[in-house]
This record gives C-alpha cells, sequence and structure tokens, in this order.
C-alpha cells in the first residue's frame, strides 16, 4: 500500500475534529457552561494541577496502585498460567473456576477485599491485581495450549525433554498471547483503581480527584481529572505496545 | 561424535545398480497402523538401501507421510520393528523437515540459531556449535544472509535453513514430508536443485515423500510406489539417470520412460479399490 503524503496527518483529524466541536458548542453555550466548561478552562485546570501538583499527586498516586496490581497480577499469573496450559487436564479441570471468576465484576469483590484487607491501599490493590491476574491468566494459558502443533514436534524430534520444550518452544509461542493478557490486564486493573479510589476511602488518586471536583461541582477540574485517567490509560497501552514490538518481534508475523 | 562431517559417498554411488545388493539401511518388518477402522499398514515389509534418495510416492491417503512418520518415531506403530543397521531410532542421529517450514522454525531465533538448534539440545558448547554451523554452512555453499529471522526470509530460504537445522546434527537419515509442497513453482525448481546438491555433498539416506510424480522421480534413487491402503509396496522402481540432474534430463529417453511406468503403476493402484 502507498502512504500518501498526508497520511501521517490522518491521526489528527479526529482530534482536531473533537477539539471544534466542543469549542463550537461551549462558544454558542448549546449546553449549559456549568456542565461543559470551554476547552480553555479545562486545559486550563489540568495544566494548573499538573503544574501546583495537586493532579499531579493524584496521578501519580493512580500510576503507583495500577503498576503494583500489574506486577503482582503478571508476577502470579504468568508462572500459574504456564503451567495451566501445558496440561490439558490441569486446564480442564480449573477452567471453569477460572472462566466464572473472570467474568465475575471485580468491583462485586470490594466488599470481600474491604473484610479482609481494610479500607487501605491494600484492598484497592488486592481487587485490581485479583481481576488483572485472573485476565492474564487465561491469555497465558491459552497462549501456551495453542502453540503451534509442528513447533512442539519439530523440538520434540530433535530430541528435546519436556522441560526443554517448555522453556525453548511453549513459554516463547505463548509470548505474544501474554503481552494481549498483559495489556487486557493493566486497562482493567486501572478501571478498577479509579472506582476503588472513587468510593472506597480514599484521601487521593485520579479516581478520588474526578469524584471530588465533582462533589464540589468544579467542572474543569473534574474534565481535566477525566482527561488525565484518559491519557493515563492510553500511554499504559502504548506503553505495552512498545514493550512487545520490542522484546516479541515475531508476533503476528 | 567423530568430527567425519558428511560422508564421501557420491564417489562410490552408482544409483540403482548396486542399491539392492548393498546391505539395506533401514529394514521395516511387519509394520501394522490402524486409524480408526481402516488398517493403513498391515505387515508392512521394506528395505531402504544406505545412502540413497528414496520418493514415497502413492495415491491420495495411502499412507506415504503416515509412513515416515512412523519411521522417524513422530507416530507409534501399533506393531512391527524398525530397526537402522540393526539399532533403534534412539540409538541413532536423524533430521526431519517438515513440510510447514512457517510453523517448524522457531520464529524468535535468528536463522543461523534455528540451525544451530539441535545441537543446544545435544548439550555442545556455543563456540562450538557455532563452528560446527558455520562449517555446515560453508560445506553446503549455500548463500543466505543466517542474521535475518525466518519471517524476513522467503518460503525457499526458509525451507533452506529447516532442512540445514535437520542437517546440524550430521544425521544418519533424512526425512523430508513433502518440503516443496508449499512453494509456489518457480521456488521449487531451484529447491530441487538445492536438495540434490545437499543430497549429493552429504551422500545422507533421505527419504522423501512427494506428491508430484516428476518431482518424485527426479530426486530419486529409488520411487517406492506404494498401493491403497492397506499400503502394499506396489513398485520400488530404480531410477539410473546420472546426477548431477538438470532441466535437459526431465527430457531423456530414460528419464521419460521411469516417469512413465511410475504413473502407469500409480493409475493401476488408484484403479484398484
Amino acid at each position: 500500500m502507498k502512504a500518501g503524503k498526508l497520511d501521517g496527518f490522518l491521526p489528527v483529524i479526529g482530534i482536531a475534529g473533537l477539539a471544534a466541536l466542543w469549542w463550537l458548542t461551549a462558544w454558542n453555550k448549546w449546553v449549559d457552561p456549568v456542565l461543559l466548561p470551554s476547552p480553555e478552562q479545562t486545559f486550563g485546570a489540568l495544566w494548573k494541577g499538573m503544574d501546583d501538583g495537586a493532579l499531579g499527586f493524584d496521578f501519580v498516586k493512580t500510576v503507583y496502585r495500577t503498576a503494583v496490581s500489574t506486577a503482582i497480577a503478571a508476577v502470579i499469573a504468568i508462572p500459574l498460567g504456564i503451567v495451566l496450559g501445558s496440561s490439558e487436564k490441569v486446564y480442564r479441570s480449573l477452567e471453569f473456576v477460572i472462566d466464572f471468576f473472570r467474568s465475575t465484576p471485580a468491583s462485586a469483590m470490594f466488599p470481600l477485599f474491604l473484610v479482609l484487607f481494610g479500607v487501605g491501599d491494600e484492598t484497592k490493590i488486592a481487587v485490581a491485581a485479583f481481576g488483572a491476574m485472573l485476565v492474564i491468566l487465561f491469555n497465558v494459558a491459552y497462549g501456551v495450549i495453542n502453540a503451534r502443533k509442528t513447533r512442539l514436534l519439530a523440538a520434540k524430534v530433535m530430541g528435546a525433554s519436556r522441560l526443554r520444550v517448555l522453556f525453548d518452544v511453549m513459554l516463547l509461542e505463548s509470548l505474544p498471547q501474554t503481552f494481549v493478557g498483559l495489556r487486557n490486564g493493566v486497562s482493567l486493573a486501572l478501571v478498577i483503581i479509579i472506582v476503588a479510589e472513587m468510593f472506597i476511602g480514599s484521601q487521593d488518586g485520579l479516581g478520588h480527584s474526578v469524584f471530588d471536583a465533582q462533589q464540589l461541582f468544579d467542572m474543569p477540574r473534574m474534565y481535566a481529572a477525566i482527561f488525565a485517567a484518559g491519557a493515563l490509560g492510553y500511554g499504559l497501552n502504548l506503553l505495552f505496545i512498545v514493550i512487545e514490538r520490542r522484546f516479541v518481534h515475531w508476533s503476528g508475523k | 561424535m567423530t568430527a567425519v562431517l558428511l560422508n564421501d559417498m557420491s564417489a562410490s554411488r552408482s544409483p540403482g545398480a548396486n542399491g539392492a545388493a548393498r546391505r539395506p539401511h533401514v529394514t521395516i518388518r511387519g509394520l501394522s497402523q490402524r486409524f480408526d477402522q481402516v488398517s493403513v499398514y498391515e505387515n508392512f515389509d521394506l528395505d531402504i538401501p544406505r545412502g540413497e534418495l528414496i520418493s514415497v510416492f502413492g495415491p491420495n491417503g495411502c499412507g506415504k507421510s503416515t509412513l515416515i512418520n512412523m519411521i522417524a518415531g513422530l507416530i507409534p506403530a501399533d506393531a512391527g520393528e524398525i530397526l537402522f543397521d540393526g539399532r533403534r531410532l534412539d540409538q541413532i542421529s536423524f533430521g526431519y523437515v517438515f513440510q510447514n517450514y512457517r510453523e517448524a522454525l522457531f520464529p524468535w531465533l535468528r536463522a543461523f540459531d534455528n540451525i544451530a538448534y539441535p545441537l543446544k539440545i545435544m548439550k555442545v558448547p556455543p563456540a562450538e556449535r557455532r563452528a560446527r554451523t558455520e562449517r555446515l554452512v560453508e560445506h553446503l555453499g549455500i548463500k543466505l544472509d543466517l542474521n535475518l529471522y525466518p519471517y524476513q526470509m522467503s518460503g525457499g530460504q526458509q525451507q533452506l535453513v529447516s532442512i540445514m537445522r535437520a542437517l546440524i546434527v550430521e544425521p544418519e537419515i533424512l526425512f523430508l514430508d513433502e518440503p516443496f509442497s508449499a512453494l509456489d513453482y518457480e521456488m521449487t525448481l531451484f529447491m530441487r536443485g538445492q536438495l540434490q546438491r545437499i543430497f549429493m555433498e552429504s551422500g545422507t539416506t533421505m527419504v522423501l515423500v512427494s506428491h508430484d510424480l516428476e518431482e518424485a522421480v527426479y530426486l530419486a534413487d529409488r520411487v517406492l510406489l506404494l498401493s491403497r491402503h492397506p499400503a502394499r509396496v506396489a513398485d520400488f522402481t530404480p531410477v539410473t539417470a546420472a546426477r548431477p540432474r538438470t532441466d535437459a534430463t526431465l527430457s531423456e529417453p530414460d528419464f521419460v520412460r521411469t516417469k512413465a511406468h511410475c504413473l502407469e503403476v500409480f493409475q493401476r493402484e488408484v484403479r484398484r479399490s
């Protein structure tokens, strides 16, 4: 396919279009200005919040919680997923349990985790880690199960032991799917953390910031916090894509 | 392991003429295999001569691939004995080339490391792995950028890497399961030439499954023609054309006659049902 001269600018069109629509709406007061502040006010609040540190501090808190919960989830789920995926019998006997809890909204676990861990950071991180873990676990196991049969056979025919096949072939075969799991896992962890910061006794974090601004009817600050959360979600996804391109260069080829 | 990289067989070979008299390399006795209710092999006997390239050809579903998969231990046979100079499979070194090179190579390794990988399994130290791989590449005279990853190569190049990976262990016998059938015609012609050269260089016994009669005859010292299942040896036709064979070989009267004979046997077996 031939890339036109303007192809690089295509993504900008959507952004510019949305900004223009927003600006027009605010300018013509089609929506109550209290509910929808102008882009200048919003980005002013975003800049100010990041600059004077209030929003910046919340941002860092949310990043910290999301990162810790994803890391815990990955450390538990990746080895477990490999064990699970490498034995059909183990997988089949646990498939329902994993699928059931994966389908259970993690937010429904908040009360339980509150009882277990109290109202501190631990609860938020634990629920997010729980949700992310199941997503990662499922994907890793799936990646191992779907390792190309020919590739496993090729290693076997060369005389590779079961352990060697596991480490040299299955593990690498499952990497692309593991990254799918990590990307979905980190997104889910962020969702859970933000919700937790809103409703379970939090003094900081982006979720708290959104909720707090809404309670005070400080709409520019609320939109600013929403944008910060959006940017964080997008950035985390991008980060994992970059890491994947770097380390799983064969993915999709 | 002795470092005689590749046997010096090419000089002494006169295909077919004395093949039968030579001590067989592989002896198959009483081989039986059933899939569901179908008996694919029933008390099947075969001797594969040493240092020859055998093409396996036959009607669809007669069990061509099954045969080499059983010999190479990919499928356990229900009954029967397969010996290599009197030894079992786990006592010899062998190579296997899959039809689906894309799924048989390791995309996370560069071509060079793909070729060297079987040595890693054999716990050969890295320096020696490197040296042996370089020696093999040089010996075969194949010009390829081995720093590329498989997915950066053409299909034919990937299959060449597959073949070299199978050869790195200095196998006594090499199995090839329709190695060129996923390639386009131009690449197939090129690869036939490459395989013939590798065969002449290495003198390794090779068993090639093919679904292309011309290819089967062109490459083979003997064409093993199988019947419909339960498979019997319908014919074990020697191909006497001198090596290296070229495009001109394809139109030589001897070659044409052999091919016609194989086709006749094949047609007879297809019609018999």
